[in-house]
Order: structure tokens, then C-alpha cells, then sequence
């Protein structure tokens, strides 16, 4: 069964190259905070950009978007140059982007429907009815369907999360770029997170690209990994081969990662252990 | 001068070792992004459609919620300026025109100005701060990104909101203002209602009411445009949150106290003695 928000493939010429295109793109504030950094993203995989903070991974998103203008280089989407695009040729580009922010972003004045409400009314045609049933689909994929006329200081961080992946989705883009989609949530929220974008990846077949630190869930979300230090990419290619890199930021960075990884499997563990009941002596005997 | 990536306004790139330059530099680039955010709402406003709906929401926070506030400073003002003036206007045998003398002051100034600096606290400040932690919390991104213009959204609807309240909001003041005027003659001199309102007909003309009111109309696009700048352009997270409240607040009363002399000048000129 195709689902509801799956993308149909559609034959053109922008099929063959890739979704996203970025060619030697670098960018300062008070310091560079790129430098000749070039990606492509295809339909349907999801790419990880890692890095530790400040290493540009999130102003990476922000040029992609268009928030920001790189000093060098340009950017593609669909085969169409954004670098310099005015804002009402961005507006265009955006609507079929989906974003998820750090913090959710959820807009506070309105419930968690109406977020989802607002996005529809300006991308699309569609009357109350309809509107209503695409809101309930997206939030029932995030299993948050309960939470539709709750506001978002009601929710609880990973909930906050889950509501912005709703928001992002329901537009159906073909581009959903993830800004430290776990930071800041505990480690079983933060793996049911990772899982939710896997799963949301395997049902709509959109393109990804997820920026995070957290290695693990790079490993679950990842086909390919960028990794950015200080501006410059200094790996990009297969999760495996990242596993394997000699390059000794890299294997620093794993490690640390490794001994991250390791916590979060023992925390979830424990938390697993406690949710097992207990054994009393009459169960025992039972 | 640098371009701002995000905002597109202007900012100075001075040497950490020149605050006196910097400071005056600052001012000039506040004014110059105050102009072009100014511009940028002309632009909006002829490019319809609006949002309704959110200028009404507005227009119920900001105005309606400023109500009881207007209406305790409208009542202070007349009775205090009642109050203080009536000894010296009886020593000039003049007791009988001080509804006409409270009526022009404060149509004419008091009222305007006055609410006007207040609300520039209230709402400014207001704006100022749920704007910046809009801009902090990342949902002015938010909307930018999902090609929801925010704009439009959040500072056309505030800034057209503060032009439709501030003039409702003076009139009600002016209204009041007699009334605590009343009351205390009433108290003082145990004049009559019918009296204080006929003297104040025969005595104020249109002259002293109009301008008084029109330039609340300047003094809300004041109020809305600084609140939405500094709001929309804050920096810093949960700290800018606060100086964009501030800077909104003192910003908005400096420039309502400095264009109130424009007006004065302008109204004098339109209207001479």
C-alpha cells in the first residue's frame, strides 16, 4: 500500500542529478565558518553531517535554506542556483523543504493542530476537511495524535520534537533537513527520535539531511556522513567507512563518541530493566 | 558598515576601543534600520492580502488590555491638572475656565503624549519581548524557512494594531480626563455637569481636538515599528530577550517625546493662534 504522504517518482530532468548541490561553499561571521565545503543529497537517502559544536554543521542547514547567503560558492536545489535568489524565488524553493529545529519552533500562540493548520493553509488549496484529515495522518505518524489541541508549553521536549517532524511533514517536501534532531532528550527519547525519522524515511522516501553530534543516532539515521571540523570537511562517505577512518580527528571523535554510545546503551538498559516488572517471591513460586 | 546576513540592516564595524564613536554610530545605524523597517511595512501595506484575523488578536492585546491603564492615567490627569491649576487661576479670577484650560491641555498634549509614553512601556516593551524570544526560540526561522512571511505576519499586524488603538485608546483619555476634571470642581466648587460640559463646547474647538488625536497615529506607528525591530532583530537568546524589551521601551519614548515637537510646530503652523 503506498502511503498517504508518499512521493510519487516523476520523470524529468531533474531526476537524474542530485536533490541538493553544494559546490565549494564557504562563509565567515567575525571568522570562517566554512570553509570549500561541497555535498550533494539525492532523492531518498539521508545524509549525516557531524562535527562538534561550532564546527558550521547548523549554518550548513541555514545556507541551504536560504536564511544565509555564502561569501563563496554556490548552492543547487533541484538543479535551480539559490544562492542569490530574491525572496519571493526562495519562498517558492522552501515550500517543498521541511525543517526541523533544535528547539521544535513551534509557534506559542498556537495549539499543536494549528501549527500544522498554518503550513497547510499557505502551501496548499485544500479545504477545512482536508485539512483536518492530512493534520491527523501527519500527527498520527508521530504518534502524537492526542496531543492535536494541546499547546506546545504543554508538551514535554521529546513531544515538542516529534510535533515539528509533524509540521514538517505535513506539507509533504521533498527535503527535510533535521537541526541536533536528539539534543537535549534524554537517551530513550532521543533513540525513539532517531527511530521516528528512519521510519518516517522508509514510508515517505524523502531526501534528509540530518545535522547532529550525537553519533548513534547518525549510525540508525545515516546512509552517508559528512563530518566537519573547524569549517572544513574532513570526511565524506559511507557510515562504514567512517567506522573504519584512520584520520586522527576522526578516530578521536569516535571514541569519545564510542564511550557516548555505550552510556546511552547502558542508560537505556537500565531504563529497560526498570520498566521489566519485578519478581516477588509469588511470582517465583507461581 | 556591514550588511547583516539575516536581517539585511546595516551594522557598525567600529574597534572595540572607540565606545563614544561606537555609541553615536549605533544611533545612526538604529535610525537607518528603523527607516528601511518603516519602508518595508509601506511595502506590505500595498501588498494585500492582509491578516485580518491577527491585526483584530492584536488589536484585542494591545488596545483592549491597555484599557484600565488609559483610563486611571485619563481620570489622574484631569484631577491633578485641575487640582494644581485651580489656585492660580482663581487668583487670575479665571476659576471659570478651567474645564476649558483642562480640556485643551489635555486634548491638545497631555492626553496624547502621555499615553502615548506610557503605552510605549507597556506594549512596546511587550512586543519587544515576544518578538526577540519568537526570533530567540527560533520560530521567526521557523517561518522564514516554511515561506510563511513573518513580516507580514507578525510586524504588519502589531504595527497596524498600535495605529488603530493608540487614537482609540487617547479618545477615551481625553474623555476621562474631563470627567476627573468634573469631579473634582464638582468637589471644589460644586459645579454642575451640564455646566462643565457646556463650557468645555463653548470653549474647544476642533482645532484643539484633531491634532492632538491624529498624532496618536504616528505615535502607534512608532510605538509598533521600534517593538517590532528590536524584537525581530534581537540577538543574544534569553538576554537579547530583555535588551530588546528595553531598548523597545526607551527607544519608542525618546523618539514619541522628540516627533511630538515636529508636531506641535507643524499643528501651530496648520492652525495659528
Amino acid at each position: 500500500m503506498i502511503h498517504p504522504f508518499h512521493h510519487q517518482k516523476k520523470n524529468g530532468p531533474n531526476e537524474e542529478g542530485p536533490l541538493v548541490r553544494i559546490e565549494h561553499v564557504a562563509i565567515a561571521f567575525e571568522k570562517p565558518v566554512l570553509r570549500d565545503v561541497s555535498l550533494d543529497i539525492h532523492r531518498g537517502e539521508t545524509v549525516a553531517v557531524l562535527g562538534k559544536s561550532g564546527s558550521g554543521k547548523s549554518v550548513l542547514l541555514k545556507l541551504i535554506v536560504g536564511l544565509l547567503a555564502p561569501n563563496e560558492g554556490k548552492i543547487f536545489y533541484k538543479d535551480k542556483e539559490i544562492t542569490n535568489m530574491n525572496e519571493f524565488g526562495l519562498m517558492e524553493v522552501r515550500s517543498s523543504m521541511g525543517f526541523l529545529f533544535q528547539g521544535a519552533a513551534l509557534f506559542d500562540s498556537m495549539t499543536v493542530g494549528q501549527n500544522l493548520d498554518l503550513f497547510l493553509i499557505k502551501h496548499t488549496d485544500l479545504e477545512l476537511p482536508e485539512r483536518e484529515k492530512k493534520i491527523i495522518e501527519a500527527l498520527d505518524m508521530v504518534q502524537l495524535k492526542d496531543s492535536i489541541d494541546k499547546m506546545p508549553s504543554e508538551l514535554s521536549g521529546g513531544m515538542k520534537k516529534r510535533a515539528g517532524l509533524a509540521r514538517s511533514i505535513v506539507i509533504e517536501p521533498e527535503l527535510i533537513l533535521y537541526d541536533e534532531p536528539t539534543t537535549g532528550l534524554d537517551p530513550v527519547t532521543a533513540s525513539s527520535i532517531a527511530d521516528l525519522i528512519v521510519s518516517l524515511q522508509q514510508q515517505l522516501g524523502i531526501a534528509s539531511l540530518v545535522v547532529t553530534h550525537d553519533l548513534p543516532t547518525a549510525f540508525t539515521v545515516s546512509d552517508r556522513a559528512m563530518v566537519l571540523n573547524e569549517g572544513k570537511a574532513i570526511f565524506e562517505g559511507e557510515m562504514n567507512e567512517l567506522q573504519n577512518s584512520k584520520e586522527p580527528f576522526l578516530h578521536e571523535y569516535l571514541a569519545a563518541s564510542q564511550l557516548d554510545r555505550q552510556r546511552h546503551d547502558q542508560l537505556t538498559r537500565d531504563h529497560q530493566g526498570r520498566q521489566q516488572p519485578v519478581k516477588t517471591d509469588a511470582t517465583i513460586l507461581t | 558598515m556591514a550588511k547583516d546576513e539575516r536581517s539585511g540592516n546595516l551594522v557598525a564595524e567600529l574597534p572595540e576601543d572607540a565606545p563614544a564613536i561606537k555609541r553615536w554610530t549605533s544611533g545612526l545605524v538604529l535610525l537607518g534600520g528603523l527607516w528601511l523597517f518603516s519602508m518595508r511595512f509601506l511595502k506590505t501595506l500595498a501588498r494585500p492580502p492582509y491578516e485580518f484575523k491577527e491585526i483584530v488578536r492584536q488589536l484585542n492585546a494591545i488596545g483592549f488590555r491597555s484599557l484600565s491603564l488609559v483610563i486611571v492615567v485619563g481620570i489622574v490627569i484631569g484631577a491633578v491638572l485641575t487640582m494644581q491649576s485651580r489656585p492660580t487661576m482663581i487668583k487670575f479670577g479665571a476659576e471659570a475656565y478651567i474645564p476649558v484650560m483642562v480640556a485643551i491641555s489635555s486634548m491638545r498634549e497631555l492626553s496624547p503624549v502621555l499615553i502615548s509614553v506610557i503605552l510605549a512601556g507597556r506594549v512596546g516593551a511587550g512586543i519587544g519581548a515576544e518578538l526577540g524570544s519568537m526570533r530567540a526560540t527560533e520560530q521567526i526561522d521557523a517561518m522564514e524557512v516554511a515561506a510563511l512571511d513573518p513580516y507580514k505576519l507578525l510586524v504588519f499586524t502589531r504595527v497596524m494594531a498600535c495605529m488603530v488603538a493608540l487614537p482609540l485608546l487617547t479618545i477615551i483619555a481625553d474623555l476621562v480626563a474631563l470627567a476627573g476634571s468634573w469631579f473634582v470642581e464638582r468637589i471644589e466648587s460644586g459645579m454642575a455637569l451640564s455646566h462643565f460640559i457646556q463650557t468645555v463646547i463653548n470653549g474647544v474647538e476642533f482645532s484643539d481636538y484633531l491634532p492632538g488625536v491624529a498624532k496618536t497615529i504616528f505615535f502607534g506607528f512608532t510605538i509598533g515599528i521600534v517593538g517590532c525591530y528590536e524584537g525581530y532583530n534581537s540577538k543574544g537568546g534569553t538576554e537579547g530577550v530583555g535588551r530588546s524589551a528595553t531598548d523597545a521601551a526607551v527607544t519608542s519614548s525618546l523618539l514619541i517625546i522628540l516627533l511630538d515637537v515636529l508636531f506641535v510646530k507643524v499643528t501651530l503652523m496648520l492652525w495659528p493662534y
